[in-house]
């Protein structure tokens, strides 16, 4: 189906243009960065950038992330009832939230009944391409940023306030760990 | 069937509001209110009980059948959650969505 690809192919670019100015941290940049720049010498500049640099990126994906995931909660759950409680919310993202937009379920999703959910997809879509083991560890959370704010905006328009991260211990499988915030 | 439309957000605002113009407004803007405080008491005596959408919405002020209304009102503010352009928490200010609502308000009168 053409609709998974899309998506993914999506994905890759938004990751990649959002990357693209790091390896150069050219005369340009936000008033932030110019600031910084300022401020700091020369030899720390470049690390800070790239810290910094990226951090942004992984927000940025992130809240894009969001923003899909708040309109996919209102979209989705139509034939649905309302859920009864918490758990229900997690299992609801994990089959029709995932088969959804991965066009696959959720793997597992193991809880400590106190706030805290793994989900753990053993062959997630979005690394499934790159690699199949240990390399490319350290890219893998540049692609796993917008789907922790695609589930955590999915979680906000449900009613439930979280914290989503998300870990790789070896590529493609992935675990996000999603942390309730009682107010 | 309706002579006031509101949509409230999470946070007790609300992003939507029109009624029809023969009406006094205030009133409804008052009955809205009350009717958030009807939906709170409702939801915390629910506790783990069944709640049904369509439920949620019929056993809330009068018991009637018009669930179909309030499906079509979630469906153009499911619209208006996907457009990109809007944001959430802001007025809504879709003419589409105004359409709906008019046709809705225009059934009764």
């Amino acid at each position: 189906m053409a609709d998974a690809a899309l998506f993914e192919f999506l994905h890759m670019e938004m990751v990649a243009e959002l990357w693209a100015h790091h390896s150069d941290p050219g005369p340009g940049g936000t008033p932030l960065l110019t600031l910084l720049r300022q401020i700091f010498s020369r030899e720390h500049r470049t690390s800070l950038y790239a810290v910094l640099g990226q951090k942004m990126s992984l927000s940025v994906l992130e809240g894009m992330g969001f923003r899909v995931g708040q309109a996919l909660g209102e979209r989705l759950p139509q034939e649905t009832l309302a859920f009864r409680e918490e758990l229900d919310v997690l299992k609801f993202l994990c089959k029709d939230l995932w088969v959804a937009v991965f066009h696959k379920q959720m793997d597992s999703l193991r809880t400590n009944h106190q706030g805290t959910y793994v989900l753990q997809d053993n062959s997630f879509p979005l690394l499934i391409r790159m690699a199949s083991g240990p390399q490319y560890l350290e890219e893998a959370p540049k692609f796993l940023a917008f789907t922790c704010g695609l589930l955590r905006g999915t979680l906000s328009t449900l009613g439930i306030k979280s914290l989503v991260t998300a870990s790789v211990a070896s590529l493609p499988t992935c675990k996000f760990q999603v942390v309730i915030q009682k107010t | 069937m309706a002579v006031c439309v509101a949509v409230i957000a999470k946070e007790n605002y609300p992003l939507y509001i029109r009624s029809a113009p023969t009406e006094n407004e205030l009133k409804f803007h008052y009955m809205v209110h009350t009717s958030l405080d009807v939906v709170d008491e409702k939801i915390s005596a629910m506790g783990k009980a069944l709640v049904d959408q369509r439920e949620l919405y019929l056993g809330l002020l009068y018991p009637t059948e018009d669930y179909k209304m309030f499906r079509k009102l979630h469906n153009s503010y499911t619209d208006v959650m996907c457009n990109p352009f809007y944001n959430p928490g802001d007025r809504i200010q879709s003419r589409a969505f105004d359409s709906m609502v008019t046709s809705m308000m225009i059934q009764v009168c």
